[in-house]
């Protein structure tokens, strides 16, 4: 077992930066995998391939039944993909058992050991790979420190509130010094103000210990501010891999912008290409230019993101329409303008005076390079 | 008008405490009244019969059954001792003491054993899906549909000499000679295990079936091998439905009656046994108390030291 042995090393600086930039973390090449046979089968991931990289906080984003938690489930190896190889700093490890895979998960449930106490739940992984109980106290002692929880060392799990019990399972799965963290939306039962508390804790983790986490979550927000990269997927498929902000300002996938914060989706056709530009008639009539990104169909979908566009004067602007709702927030306002062909475009602005009324006629802006062409 | 508001607030308060005192006692009527029932018949057909038991331990045999209102210590004497014909002297009498011995050893191994087949089994009907857990069910509860007298001779022919497992073995020449199960030891074993496995694996089974199965993949997940997972996880977890079904299948066992009377023929007496023939052909009702209390007597302590330990040990994690 040589990938088991290297786990016992705790201290998180032996991951070499150089070593970071050559090999994967983890490298998944066209999973498959299907559930159920004949008319039941349902197909969880459709030939998934991701290489993620070492230190990098990469989360898997998508809605409930998108494969997500199938895919952690296969790097886990609580599942055995149909086809397809998981590589591990460049080892295959699709055929280990879970109990071989230097790779640990923290579960939705936390699933903490009910008949043992805190400390006894973290030192539960070293006691499995068989360390010595002074080795294993050291440890516990340190992770339990790491989430702040020393005073709680000899509480029984039930004695713990959510939080405290999500800090146990998080010390729990870092504990052995796993290659790989899996998180399979953590947070996801935590009240919000926990939640962000925990966003910053689990970030805060990460960069101490310099271990690779693939967080799974549903929630684009927590995406966004978590992570190094994300990848978004829906239907057993990978749509679109990148940095946070890439994901936001450059969505590739109608699906993917409109899953990621609040998008203005136009049908526009195109008239001509050109130089590399493509001119594309939208609603209304109007045009914008866009860079020809080798999109074959002549029907297409343009986004613009709320914030990037502006309200003008009725005539002045691309689109023009009538207010038909103004929704404050806090920090800004929303005005939904009601286009000429019917379909709801979204304006943000800053403030909550915006001096105007239901029934205005009003125009609104955008930068040519506000907009985006999507794939549908 | 602060004053008439305090008092106003002081009167409200006593009449709501009155109304609570009257709801409270009323509670507490009605809790007596659903209760009656069930302690009435404990009184009448469980604590009166014990009590006349505690009483005729004490007192001296009848010649003809019955009791002479004597009092006497001579049926605890004569479990542990035997008194001399001649000069009257105590000495240790191992026969009743043997029989008492056999029963706790037949009990605890088939205990064991019922555990050791059991496990899996609840095991396998807790992991089936929630719907087909039933019809499981239903077949472990099925022996209960016929008595447990004609269970126990439906055993006598398969185990005896000319019975199923004899004549199998025979014809397939595994065996010469007919192995002799029947009126042995073995035979109260297997009897006992088979009589009593249902009240092991639905206890299992309850706890089991409260298993998380999280709980599993993430020992799994922290390096634990299937094994370990069995033993540091699921074991530990399953713990109460463990003791319940023990004791629902060591507590029957030893004062099993019919068990031993058919299958180990009268000649391998268990101390339910010994219980039955002095209210029957002995005609020694005092001694037959005695040892009925005795029996109950080891049973209560063993159980009050678990119960005493398992205090100790979740005060210990507490």
């Amino acid at each position: 077992m040589p990938v088991t042995q290297n786990m016992n090393q705790l201290e998180p600086t032996v991951l070499a930066k150089s070593d970071a930039d050559e090999v994967p973390a983890i490298s998944v090449q066209g999973l498959v995998k299907t559930f159920g046979h004949g008319s039941n089968q349902i197909t969880a991931l459709d030939d998934v391939s991701i290489d993620i990289q070492q230190n990098e906080f990469f989360t898997l984003l998508g809605p409930s039944g998108c494969g997500k938690t199938t895919l952690l489930r296969l790097i886990a190896g609580f599942e055995l993909p149909d086809s397809g190889t998981v590589l591990l700093h460049g080892e295959g490890i699709e055929h280990l058992p879970p109990h071989m895979r230097p790779v640990n998960t923290v579960f939705q449930s936390y699933a903490l050991f009910p008949h043992i106490s805190v400390a006894d739940n973290i030192g539960f992984g070293l006691r499995m790979l068989g360390w010595n109980k002074a080795k294993i106290a050291n440890v516990v002692e340190k992770m339990l420190d790491m989430v702040r929880l020393s005073d709680l060392a000899n509480r029984q799990p039930d004695q713990l509130s959510g939080g405290q019990q999500q800090r146990v399972a998080l010390a729990r799965a870092l504990a052995p010094a796993p290659r790989v963290l899996l998180l399979d939306e953590p947070l996801a039962a935590l009240d919000l103000k926990l939640r962000k508390e925990m966003q910053i804790e689990l970030k805060r983790l990460q960069d101490q210990t310099g271990i690779t986490f693939v967080f799974v979550t549903h929630d684009q927000e927590e995406a966004l501010t978590m992570s190094d990269r994300i990848a978004v997927m829906s239907a057993g498929r990978v749509l679109q891999v990148g940095q946070p902000k890439e994901i936001y300002d450059a969505p590739e996938h109608r699906f993917v912008a409109d899953f990621i914060g609040d998008i203005n989706v136009l049908p526009g056709q195109v008239k001509h290409r050109q130089n590399g530009k493509l001119v594309v008639v939208i609603a209304g009539g109007s045009e914008v230019h866009l860079p020809d990104d080798g999109i074959q169909s002549d029907s297409l979908f343009v986004a613009v993101r709320p914030e990037k566009a502006t309200l003008a004067k009725s005539g002045t602007g691309v689109l023009s329409g009538v207010v038909n709702n103004i929704v404050f927030f806090g920090s800004g306002t929303n005005i939904h303008v009601s286009l000429s062909d019917g379909v709801d475009f979204v304006v943000q602005t800053q403030g909550s005076e915006t001096g105007l009324s239901l029934g205005d006629g009003v125009s609104v802006n955008f930068a040519d390079s506000a907009a985006k062409i999507l794939r549908n | 008008m602060a004053s008439t508001d305090q008092d106003i607030s002081l009167s409200a308060s006593e009449t709501l405490a009155h109304a609570r005192r009257v709801d409270a006692q009323r509670k507490t009527r009605a809790r007596w009244i659903l209760l009656s029932p069930a302690l009435i018949l404990i009184g009448l057909f469980g604590l009166m019969p014990l009590s006349i038991t505690l009483v005729y331990s004490f007192l001296k045999p009848g010649s003809f059954g019955g009791v002479e209102w004597v009092f006497s210590l001579d049926a605890y004497i004569q479990f542990i001792a035997q008194r001399d014909i001649f000069d009257d002297t105590l000495s240790i009498n191992w026969s009743y003491l043997s029989i008492f011995s056999r029963s706790i050893g037949l009990s605890l191994g088939a205990t064991i054993g019922a555990l050791i087949l059991g496990f899996p089994t609840a095991y396998f009907i807790a992991s089936k899906p929630a719907d087909q857990r039933n019809f499981w069910l239903f077949l472990i509860t099925l022996p209960f549909w016929t008595n447990l007298l004609i269970r126990t001779y439906a055993m006598l022919l398969i185990i005896r000499d000319q019975g199923v497992i004899n004549t199998g073995l025979m014809s397939l020449g595994i065996t010469e000679a007919p192995i002799e199960i029947l009126y042995t030891d073995t035979a109260v074993f297997i009897g006992l295990i088979y009589s009593y496995l249902p009240f092991m694996v639905l206890p299992l089974y309850a706890s089991l079936e409260k298993l998380d199965l999280r709980l599993i993949e993430a020992a799994y997940d922290l390096y634990a091998s299937r094994f370990r997972v069995l033993t540091n996880v699921i074991l530990p977890l399953a713990k109460p439905g463990i003791v319940a079904g023990c004791i629902l299948v060591f507590i029957p066992g030893l004062g099993a009656y019919i068990t031993p009377e058919l299958l180990g023929g009268g000649k391998k007496l268990m101390i339910g046994n010994l219980i039955a023939i002095q209210f029957g052909s002995s005609r020694n009702w005092p001694f037959g108390s005695a040892a009925a209390l005795i029996l109950m007597a080891v049973v209560m302590v063993a159980l009050l030291l678990y119960v005493r330990h398992s205090a100790k040990e979740g005060h210990s994690h507490g």
